[in-house]
């Protein structure tokens, strides 16, 4: 009786051990949030309208998510440099966000789906690129630099 | 006749010192190379679009590799081509 005794009191302590894991109820609420930069380019054949509801649909993923539109910028039709699925020229669109790192698998999920993008590009951004993207917006010119490097 | 101690070349010699390099992102404080900005990338592009080396262009290792990833990136967005004659 003693042994069977002392093999219920290891078999309860198993049970004790995998029955108490807090990383199982304390999930951290923390999440890592980044700077994002994603550059599309859309099919030529999208008139206005529908370039704007396919920007739409992407704003609203990212802040679905818990994201967060930072700026968005269309830079409009823009020719190639080389042909892209038989097009000569695309429809860019640059929008700058903050989101958490596991968002970018759905959204590379819904760009390759789509059939009006050409391509995307999404890229973190670092706090130097953050600091240029915010000094380019706001219209203090980075060029004088570059001519002076020049 | 000259005199024997005197040398004579046949070609001027070069008295001034050739400019020495330097980093230009390291010298003004560049610190983040933005892919979209084309015209920028062409400084450190041949006239194939292929890029040129660190003895040409004098970035140091630190940032001719940026520059490289900016190039790389604004190549896959066809923003600059990959092959291509008469670039400028």
């Amino acid at each position: 009786m003693g042994v069977l005794n002392f093999w219920f009191i290891v078999y309860e302590n198993m049970i004790k051990k995998t029955t108490f894991a807090p990383h199982i109820f304390f999930k951290p609420k923390f999440r890592v949030m980044n700077n994002y930069e994603l550059m599309v380019i859309f099919t030529p054949v999208l008139s206005d309208e529908e370039f704007k509801a396919a920007q739409k649909k992407y704003t609203d993923l990212v802040t679905g998510a818990g994201g967060e539109i930072v700026y968005s910028n269309p830079w409009g039709l823009k020719s190639l440099a080389y042909p892209v699925q038989k097009k000569t020229t695309g429809i860019y669109w640059v929008v700058e966000f903050i989101a958490p790192s596991t968002f970018n698998e759905t959204l590379k999920i819904q760009l390759l789906r789509d059939e009006q993008v050409l391509r995307h590009m999404v890229t973190k951004l670092d706090k130097y690129a953050v600091g240029y993207n915010a000094r380019k917006r706001s219209g203090v010119s980075y060029k004088n630099e570059k001519a002076e490097a020049e | 006749m000259a005199k024997a101690n005197e040398i004579k070349y046949l070609t001027a010699i070069k008295t001034e010192k050739p400019k020495k390099k330097f980093c230009r992102f390291k010298k003004y404080g560049i610190k983040y190379i933005d892919y979209k900005d084309v015209e920028f990338l062409k400084k450190f592009l041949n006239e194939q679009g292929k890029m040129l080396p660190r003895r040409i262009s004098g970035n140091s290792l630190k940032y001719q590799r940026k520059v490289s990833e900016a190039i790389k990136k604004a190549r896959q967005m066809a923003l600059l081509p990959y092959v291509t004659d008469l670039l400028k």
